[in-house]
């Protein structure tokens, strides 16, 4: 494995020597707080961000995205034909991610490239960008990302992972394209691999110890969908619900989409957005029925697709990364720590 | 690999008024590019997004068969936006179509079977596709009896009526043909709801007998006892769902009961699979 000593002093020249190659996102603060964005020119990320509002969710799928478009002019050639519009798939990096967000970057990978479809918009993102991560020396009270399969320091998803030690990062070098994304940086001190591997134990375990929220989910996975959607716990979690979908439009994992038509003028363009399972208009049919009808059967679908119905369909653990966006942003309190753990000990009566 | 989310091109090249109410219309498309539709190549059971430019998508079970060329069929009730637009559109008009998506009837399990066909209202579009498919010449030694019982509220509301009486005339089919109720005098078929019907004239099952069944919840509430009366378990009993669906590749997260996307690990599922999760459908 292959670390690299960046001293501080060089880190700011590095960044914007790299974007000779790459588009660069990363944490900076608006007045909503910290939000991972497109970095302007001179704009450096925000390494010292202590948690942040949004993931990186937006930097691969964007909360509006143009798929496809055609004329709807019948005097021009080819009107009614739609094609695909063509998106920016130059190099890009996200520098300063959080561990988890990253993690969250691979589950949800699980959803838009599989065997039988590749989502172009999402893979062709994927594909062009870096992931930097800076691994979490002091974790906030909402993060559990330890009990989720991700932690301060995981590597999942991650191309290089940074750690802090005050005047300079120690960066583990995960991938190819993490390597040379450090060598656009000009970032080539070898540090040695004993003492970095060593380093880097020591500050993940210290950051795993100051993690003191936990789930359990070791018993999720022998329970039946159909004793868990009939439990009889889920008109007291959802009763406080105000199906405002904050904790669809924060989590990291959440990929939902609408797809609709827009037309200005003869110019129609296919777009995408965001969704949610909060929304009774998520699932009505045009007759009007809707399966998930009522606020329970929409809370319900939330954590049954989190905890149970992903982890059984993939076997590669829950849809959470244990961020604790959803806790810390929803307006009523709903905690999916409690939900996890009272699914997770559910014994059905017979 | 393709982008899955655009669709063929196609021109619509017949309009036909299905019921007598002209709440549903079956519309032919061609295919504008020659190559497009070898690449739609689909089995009787799959649906697919019809794409209206400017307006939306919307998913539809193929009415036309596998066995017929050089175009595609469905049949279409007016509801909601596109729907209603669609109902409008002419002759000559291009729009789009992209699928086939979802799976389809198990008809490698179904070979040397019994079939019996059960459908009721419009949702008799994939019955139609299946039918013609196993009537094929090619195709029809694979199966052993066939049975179709088939219902509507009246005879002007039967999808394919000329089909039907055809079919009635051939000695390889058994018809069960009814209505809910007609003043015809002439009426030469059943009357009665498609459960009774059932009950009265499909086979009684053994190993080697299987039921599809498509029509609305209703219908298929008070089939299925008429159907275990008759002796068909859980897995005998083949059934096609719908839901609010986008993208039809499983990706856009609406459709689920429980951890199966209807729009992908269906929407033909067996009654046995459907018993194993949440009615959300």
């Amino acid at each position: 494995m292959k670390f690299i000593t960046i001293d501080k002093k060089d880190w700011a020249n590095g960044i914007e020597k790299s974007r000779e190659s790459y588009r660069l996102f990363g944490p900076v603060k608006d007045k909503n707080g910290f939000l991972i964005k497109s970095l302007e020119t001179g704009t450096l990320p925000d390494m010292d961000y202590y948690d942040c509002v949004m993931s990186a969710k937006s930097v691969l799928f964007p909360q509006t995205q143009k798929m496809l478009s055609t004329t709807l002019d019948e005097s021009q050639r080819n009107h009614h034909i739609m094609k695909e519009v063509k998106t920016d798939t130059s190099p890009r990096a996200v520098v300063g991610i959080r561990p988890y967000d990253a993690k969250a970057v691979e589950l949800v990978k699980l959803n838009f490239d599989t065997d039988d479809y590749r989502d172009p918009y999402w893979c062709d993102a994927y594909e062009a960008t870096t992931f930097v991560g800076l691994g979490i020396n002091k974790p906030g009270p909402f993060d559990f990302s330890t009990s989720t399969g991700s932690g301060p320091f995981c590597e999942d998803g991650l191309d290089v992972l940074l750690g802090d030690l005050d005047d300079k990062y120690l960066a583990k070098v995960l991938t190819d394209k993490g390597d040379t994304f450090l060598n656009t940086c000009g970032f080539d001190t070898l540090a040695d691999e004993k003492e970095s591997s060593a380093l880097f134990d020591i500050l993940r375990k210290e950051a795993e110890k100051s993690i003191v929220s936990h789930i359990d989910t070791g018993k999720l996975k022998e329970k039946t969908i159909l004793d868990l959607h009939e439990a009889p716990f889920w008109d007291d979690i959802a009763f406080s619900c105000i199906n405002c979908g904050t904790c669809t439009f924060v989590c990291p994992t959440c990929w939902c989409f609408d797809i609709q038509d827009e037309t200005k003028r003869k110019a129609s363009t296919r777009i995408r957005n965001w969704d949610t399972c909060m929304s009774p208009l998520f699932t009505i049919h045009a007759t009007g029925h809707n399966p998930r009808e009522t606020k329970t059967q929409r809370v319900r679908q939330r954590f049954m697709h989190k905890l149970k119905y992903f982890l059984d369909k993939y076997d590669k653990g829950i849809m959470c990364v244990g961020c604790g966006r959803c806790v810390k942003s929803c307006p009523v309190n709903i905690d999916i720590r409690e939900v996890c753990n009272t699914m997770n000990s559910y014994e059905k009566q017979n | 690999m393709e982008n899955p989310y655009l669709p063929y091109p196609v021109r619509i090249d017949d309009i036909e008024i299905a019921t007598e109410d002209k709440s549903l219309k079956t519309f032919k498309f061609v295919f504008l590019n020659e190559d497009d539709e070898k690449n739609f190549s689909y089995q009787a059971g799959q649906f697919a997004e019809l794409s209206i430019p400017g307006v939306g998508e919307i998913p539809i079970g193929i009415a036309s068969s596998p066995v017929e060329k050089g175009f595609v069929k469905f049949t279409v009730f007016r509801t909601g936006v596109v729907t209603t637009y669609l109902h409008n559109m002419k002759v000559g008009d291009i729009m789009g179509i992209r699928g086939p998506l979802g799976n389809w009837y198990p008809w490698d399990k179904l070979e040397n079977k019994n079939v019996v066909i059960i459908g009721g209202g419009f949702a008799f579009t994939t019955l139609r596709s299946s039918i013609i498919y196993m009537l094929d010449p090619a195709n029809r030694s694979k199966f052993k009896n066939i049975d179709v019982v088939y219902g509507a509220r009246s005879p002007g509301m039967l999808l394919y009526r000329e089909e039907l009486f055809e079919w009635e005339k051939r000695d390889d089919i058994n018809m069960h043909i009814t209505v809910d109720g007609t003043d015809d005098p002439d009426w030469k078929y059943h009357t009665g709801f498609v459960p009774t019907i059932v009950e009265q004239n499909a086979p009684k099952a053994d190993e080697d007998t299987y039921a599809i069944i498509c029509g609305p919840p209703i219908m298929i509430k008070f089939t299925q006892p008429s159907l275990t009366q008759l002796g068909y378990k859980e897995h005998q009993i083949i059934m096609s769902l719908e839901n609010r669906m986008k993208c039809g590749i499983g990706m856009c997260g609406r459709c689920n009961i429980g951890k199966e996307l209807v729009c992908k690990d269906g929407p033909v599922f067996t009654l046995e699979q459907i018993n194993q999760t949440p009615k959300e459908y």
